[in-house]
């Protein structure tokens, strides 16, 4: 008789959404395959039919960095911290690409993926996690290019390029704090898409506006000397420190407080938090209302 | 006592009406500012005013079943009787709103076939893709490899894009990945609908396997010839209720409504579509010298139609559609035609030689039509389920071979002549 077993017998019991903190992360960690199996996947499809295939990767942020460079480093006159002017673009450029894709892939979690998630169950956070992934193999191609910029300015005598070793080895910590980020904002918008679909609009435009409240095609320095009472403000975006440390690790440039990078983790972690909590609410009845 | 494998407990889905998010922020805001000052709102589409704002609809009421190990489940009910729901509860697309469900091994769910398969990649990865989506683990289908792609049939073309297969070979390798998930609850949802019928056949036979290699299966499905072939328990809901647990053939009875063999019945309560019935309606039938509706082969059906008509008509004929067990047309044959008056109840007495039929199960659509053989018909009453009957199989009329429907279709025809050349 196997009534008598335990009610903790069962392997998986399906109850009505009740908590906020109703988190699959087991799930998460046994569908660790799925994730790769997606980020395969999502390398695969990008570049079938495509003539230049992988090279886009490379492509993209050298012509956007080019661009920043002759229109905001020398039409603009942009000082750029004494540090080369591509470089300086490139640091900012590919650290902000990063970010910006993290976030507005993982938007379209649900969106782009209702069709599947309307047949099968398997933990939705997998999507925005192969996202994420994705983004950061992406980011280390253009990062190996930006490695070899860095070298080649750097043993050029004059150019004011000073790597600092210590910087460099928190490198991982930056990437995984900015993709944390880009997912954290990415979910949550995910999570509201489902109700409101213009968020989706929003997106597209709001990403780019905020690259403007970011340090990408100026410097830091730059709001420090013009309004130095709003810099406390202007370094509430979390983006901002992180991206001041890339520089800062590479390029030599003067370095912030770590206090606005404790504040920047601070941020981000909230940020996840909110977003897994209102994610995982959504998975489980989104179905519903798509 | 077998091994439970799933246990459904007071479950009960709420869907909203009509408050289902506008669609857009500006909406929402909009109709809530209207709700707020108790006017009405703005977004709520015209014509649908009897569905009250924020009305709750019951997809299912406290529904609560076990299966166990071994159990081949079918679920039965009409469109729109929480069948589909009940599925999606139990693989966890959506949430119950009340009640629990409790599962013991892994579930593989097949709503739909290929689901997740991805257009550019190919059938070698998306079976890796596949697998990864519905629970397996890399290792685990490597180890199967070999076997889902024989189960397939499409070996030659593993390593092709899926987007260049035809429809029969995706389902093909779908469910060839489902069936070699090792699932302790398999659940199929009308996917065999397509795909040849061999493969069908290789389908269902796979999943009777399942089920008697101790697992269990959960089966939705209209094609009944399937549910009698795999199931060995039904489940009847109606209206979102569990009406009926037991054979599948009762609750296949169930299913087929108060048409389902019987030989007296009500024609004026079923429901029409658009305007039959209005001039002319069938009141009842009523079948004579049989008690469950099954003939011999070559015999001859008798039935008492009542009707009445409203308008005078010259010409009105009866015409018996024939149709199999899934609802697909057989054969027509109809009455001369013959003089009614307006307001007229009229009662005919029809003999319906059953001579050619192949043994099986079969469904009498009929209607109420007029028209000469050139002209058009004019439809006055149609009702698509009639009544079902059987054609037992009688293998000496047969030179004893015993008919396979599946093979050799509905229709007997004579013999072939042969002589000497």
């Amino acid at each position: 008789m196997q009534d008598s077993r335990k009610k903790s017998d069962w392997d998986t019991v399906i109850r009505p959404r009740k908590g906020w903190f109703d988190i699959d992360f087991k799930g998460l960690v046994r569908y660790r395959d799925l994730i790769w199996l997606m980020v395969k996947r999502n390398f695969t499809v990008l570049y079938k039919q495509t003539i230049l295939g992988p090279a886009w990767v490379v492509i993209q942020p050298l012509l956007t960095t080019l661009v920043f460079t002759v229109v905001f480093g020398n039409l603009a006159g942009l000082p750029t911290d004494g540090v080369p002017k591509f470089l300086f673009y490139m640091a900012g450029n590919i650290m902000w690409q990063y970010f910006s894709q993290c976030l507005t892939r993982t938007a379209e979690t649900f969106t782009k993926n209702s069709r599947l998630f309307g047949k099968v169950y398997f933990p939705r956070l997998v999507m925005p996690f192969s996202t994420v992934l994705t983004q950061m193999i992406n980011f280390a191609v253009q990062y190996a290019l930006f490695i070899v910029m860095v070298v080649i300015y750097a043993n050029k005598p004059g150019s004011g390029v000073a790597p600092n070793w210590q910087l460099i080895l928190l490198t991982p910590l930056m990437l995984v704090q900015l993709g944390i980020l880009g997912l954290g904002f990415g979910i949550i918008i995910s999570a509201l898409t489902t109700k409101y679909r213009d968020l989706a609009m929003l997106v597209s435009f709001g990403v780019h506006l905020w690259m403007y409240g970011t340090p990408v095609t100026y410097s830091t320095s730059m709001i420090a000397d013009k309004y130095p009472q709003l810099l406390g403000v202007y370094m509430l975006n979390p983006i901002t420190p992180i991206i001041e440390l890339f520089r800062a690790a590479y390029l030599g440039v003067p370095r912030y407080s770590y206090g606005y990078n404790l504040q920047s983790v601070i941020v981000t972690v909230l940020v996840f938090l909110v977003g897994v909590v209102l994610f995982s609410r959504t998975e489980k009845t989104f179905m519903d209302t798509v | 006592m077998s091994e439970r494998v799933l246990e459904i407990d007071g479950v009960s889905k709420q869907y909203r009406l009509g408050m289902i998010g506008g669609g857009t922020l500006h909406d929402d805001l909009n109709s809530w500012f209207a709700r707020i000052r108790g006017k009405e709102d703005p977004n709520t589409k015209i014509g649908k005013e009897h569905i009250a704002f924020n009305q709750k609809f019951w997809a299912l009421k406290d529904v609560s079943f076990n299966v166990d190990r071994g159990d081949a489940v079918a679920l039965l009910g009409r469109n729109g009787a929480g069948k589909s729901t009940m599925l999606k509860l139990i693989s966890r697309i959506t949430a119950p709103t009340e009640g629990e469900i409790r599962i013991r091994g892994r579930v593989a769910s097949l709503l739909e076939i290929g689901t997740g398969f991805h257009p550019e990649l190919s059938g070698r990865d998306n079976i890796y893709l596949n697998g990864a989506i519905l629970g397996m683990n890399r290792a685990e289908t490597t180890r199967k490899m070999k076997e889902i792609v024989e189960f397939s049939e499409i070996e030659q073309f593993i390593d092709t894009p899926v987007k260049r297969y035809s429809s029969g070979m995706y389902v093909k390798l779908a469910f060839a990945v489902a069936a070699h998930l090792d699932p302790d609850v398999m659940i199929c949802d009308e996917v065999l609908a397509v795909g040849d019928l061999a493969f069908q056949q290789k389908c269902l036979s796979k999943m009777s396997e399942i089920a008697r290699s101790g697992r269990a299966v959960l089966y939705v499905s209209h094609n009944m010839r399937t549910v009698t072939q795999l199931c060995n328990r039904g489940i009847f809901l109606d209206a979102g209720k569990l009406t009926y647990d037991g054979t599948v053939e009762r609750a296949m009875e169930l299913y087929g409504g108060s048409s389902a063999r019987s030989v007296q019945r009500n024609l004026d309560e079923v429901p029409r579509t658009k305007d039959r019935g209005d001039t002319m309606r069938m009141l009842s039938i009523q079948f004579h010298n049989t008690q469950a509706l099954e003939y011999t082969m070559d015999s001859t059906m008798e039935f008492t139609l009542t009707c009445v008509a409203h308008i005078a008509e010259p010409r009105l004929r009866i015409r018996l559609i024939l149709q199999n067990s899934i609802a697909t047309p057989i054969a027509m044959t109809q009455t001369e035609p013959f003089e009614v008056a307006a307001d007229e109840t009229f009662t005919r007495r029809i003999k319906f030689p059953l001579k050619g039929i192949a043994p099986g199960e079969y469904v009498i659509k009929m209607s109420l039509i007029s028209g000469t053989p050139r002209g058009r018909s004019t439809y006055y009453d149609t009702i698509v389920d009639v009544s079902r009957f059987v054609i037992t199989d009688d293998p000496a009329i047969n030179s004893g071979f015993i008919w396979s429907e599946r093979l050799w279709g509905n229709e007997r025809l004579e013999p072939l002549e042969m002589e000497q050349g």
